[in-house]
């Protein structure tokens, strides 16, 4: 009998599944109230917000942006950020 | 991918439903452990949309077990490592959900903690099988509806309780036991790193709210998280060496109603006749919850 080693993935290759598609409403981001906490960074389940380092303030902090190509719409970043930064609108494309 | 964007020990891409539960919990134990760890990860959601062949969105060493020997695979992993001289302080974290944690790979799981494998099992608890279409599983709270124990007629849904599944690892000597809600990112992080960097076989418990199977909107996965631990349906504590060192208070406690109300699985409850008598009985889990961890002091 030959063993062979299975089935292996390259790590990361899941980046070329833009489920950005999935999405009916989209994370549309007002900054005026923005307090730059990173609750959205750390509650999105799909790792498609993150921190726009050219925003960066004199603490480092920095605004948020959402990566489009990969956000499914769940509304997580809206229910959860303090300040009502984000609201979710219906996406016309 | 935007060109600042940063590298993410999970990737986005993966095929988790819209709010995904498991790939935020997955997110925060690797967010806490870091890049050095190889994860075994038994059958379940989380492998099914996380590896859609050929296709991976860890970018951590990562192997699929069975259903059945997720414990097992962990501890020849870690057994490995030491054999070829390369343990060092790489981490050996198994991840499954409740179903190949409580139920199907309960007799490897207890194996690998009997031997004190160095490694971390963390069960992501969605209270049912979800990648299969919600069946019942020994997760699922008394009185939810799931397709294998349907509200009906002569039915209220499930009519047996949730395993005490920490308690039945405490009892194999397990130096860190601790429960965790993904509604507290911060709290399941300092409980994985603390897990992580304890020698011996750990276990993290981490209540996992799903969208797709509760019945619930995908933007309250977080919301449903920390409604669980307020209502004391869910108690976060840690346990050492079979001492409870520190338990989550909560200083209101909200009635259960609230959290029941909110997702589907409890519907019935609200319609059908005798269903508050049913409501009373999970009222009274959560009294003996706070009884027994004293979470109101």
């Amino acid at each position: 009998m030959k063993v062979t080693i299975g089935a292996i993935c390259e790590p990361g290759t899941a980046m070329e599944n833009k489920t950005g598609g999935w999405r009916t409403f989209m994370p549309v981001f007002n900054y005026e109230k923005c307090i730059r906490c990173a609750i959205c960074e750390i509650a999105c389940p799909d790792m498609c917000i993150y921190p726009d380092t050219t925003t960066a303030n004199d603490k480092g902090k920095c605004l948020y942006k959402a990566n489009y190509d990969y956000c499914k719409g769940c509304g997580i970043c809206a229910n959860e950020c303090p300040k009502d930064v984000i609201t979710m609108t219906l996406e016309e494309k | 991918m935007s060109d600042n964007q940063p590298f993410n020990l999970l990737t986005a891409g993966h095929n988790g439903c819209a709010g995904c539960c498991d790939a935020l919990a997955a997110k925060y134990v690797l967010m806490a452990a870091g890049p050095d760890c190889i994860v075994v990860n038994p059958t379940g959601c989380l492998e099914v949309m996380t590896t859609p062949f050929p296709r991976s969105a860890w970018n951590v060493p990562w192997i699929h077990s069975l259903f059945e020997n997720g414990g097992a695979v962990a501890s020849g992993v870690e057994a490995a490592l030491i054999a070829m001289g390369r343990k060092g302080n790489t981490k050996v974290i198994g991840m499954g959900g409740d179903g190949s944690t409580m139920d199907i790979g309960i007799g490897a799981l207890s194996g690998a903690f009997e031997r004190n494998h160095d490694i971390t099992y963390v069960c992501i608890d969605n209270e049912a099988y979800m990648n299969t279409g919600v069946q019942r599983s020994s997760g699922t709270p008394f009185g939810a509806s799931t397709t294998t124990s349907p509200a009906g007629s002569k039915s209220y849904g499930n009519n047996t309780n949730k395993k005490d599944m920490p308690a039945i690892m405490v009892a194999h000597g397990s130096p860190y036991v601790a429960t965790t809600s993904i509604g507290y990112a911060n709290d399941m992080m300092k409980k994985v790193k603390k897990a992580v960097d304890t020698v011996g076989s750990t276990y993290i418990h981490a209540h996992a709210p799903c969208p797709t199977g509760w019945g619930f909107d995908s933007s309250k996965t977080i919301e449903m998280a920390k409604l669980a631990v307020d209502c004391c349906l869910w108690p976060l504590y840690e346990i050492e060496n079979g001492e409870i060192t520190a338990v989550k208070k909560i200083k209101d406690p909200k009635p259960v109603e609230e959290y029941l109300k909110a997702q589907s699985r409890f519907k019935h409850l609200f319609k059908m006749e005798g269903g508050d008598k049913e409501i009373e009985k999970i009222q009274q889990l959560a009294d003996k919850n706070i009884a027994k961890y004293g979470l109101d002091k």
